[in-house]
């Protein structure tokens, strides 16, 4: 699965596209920063409501696809701006984490 | 070899983990094996953002000799750490409430860092505390 194939969810919203070829792999839910660091795999799509700008180091440290933040929380602007600097995908839903899941299980992951 | 040095700033949140970013993005100009830098860039980025949380900044020397030996010291400028047992317990931590609701303060930042480095040692006193890593990249 690539980052692209995500467009075919309607409720996710693409602040930032980032790379819609990166390929998700695996899918990591956490909003504690260091179990991320610790437990997730490379190239997965994270899922939090960790909106602030040190989840985007998280995601480029760990090789990530892409990071959904869901529940409608709110977005800071430099976490935005970081995405854009560095090419990153960014997409915010009002799904929560548990259906954010499910849309993964759906196509195919 | 290589050695460079990078400066830690208490409190700076917005740029938590750019060290260990420039640190990854040299370890991967120099073609060090992907699988290590994946594990340089978790212990890293735990023992940096823990100097920008509970220490008052510092510094970080990033070596490697000829012998491919990466060495990582994160050395702070105080407080101590009171309890090493304790601060080495997973789910223990003393961080802020603020660090906590940005999702810091799982207790998991120096068991992360010993578990993902090849050796691990810990110096603290209240001038500071001293981490030396290392990792065989040859």
């Amino acid at each position: 699965m690539q980052v692209k194939d995500l467009k075919q969810v309607k409720e996710f919203v693409f602040v930032n596209e980032g790379n819609l070829e990166a390929n998700i792999d695996d899918v990591f839910v956490g909003d504690l920063l260091s179990w991320v660091m610790a437990s997730a795999n490379i190239n997965s799509a994270w899922i939090t409501v960790q909106a602030h700008i040190n989840t985007v180091a998280v995601s480029l440290l760990k090789e990530f696809s892409c990071l959904i933040i869901c529940d409608n929380a709110d977005i800071e602007q430099e976490t935005i701006d970081k995405c854009i600097e560095e090419n990153f995908c960014l997409i915010k839903t009002e799904l929560n984490a548990y259906q954010c899941c499910k849309e993964f299980y759906k196509l195919g992951l | 070899m290589l050695n460079k040095e990078y400066l830690v700033v208490k409190d700076d949140y917005a740029n938590m983990g750019k060290n260990s970013s420039l640190i990854k993005k040299t370890l991967i100009e120099l073609g060090i094996d992907n699988k290590i830098i994946r594990k340089i860039a978790v212990a890293s980025y735990e023992a940096e953002i823990n100097m920008v949380i509970h220490a008052y900044g510092g510094k970080i020397y990033f070596s490697i000799d000829d012998d491919g030996l990466i060495k990582l010291v994160f050395h702070d400028d105080g407080p101590g750490i009171p309890d090493i047992e304790k601060a080495m317990t997973p789910g223990w931590s003393t961080a802020s409430a603020k660090a906590r609701e940005m999702g810091f303060g799982a207790g998991m930042g120096l068991v992360n860092i010993q578990r993902y480095s090849d050796s691990f040692d810990l110096k603290t006193s209240p001038e500071g505390t001293i981490i030396t890593i290392c990792f065989n990249g040859a």
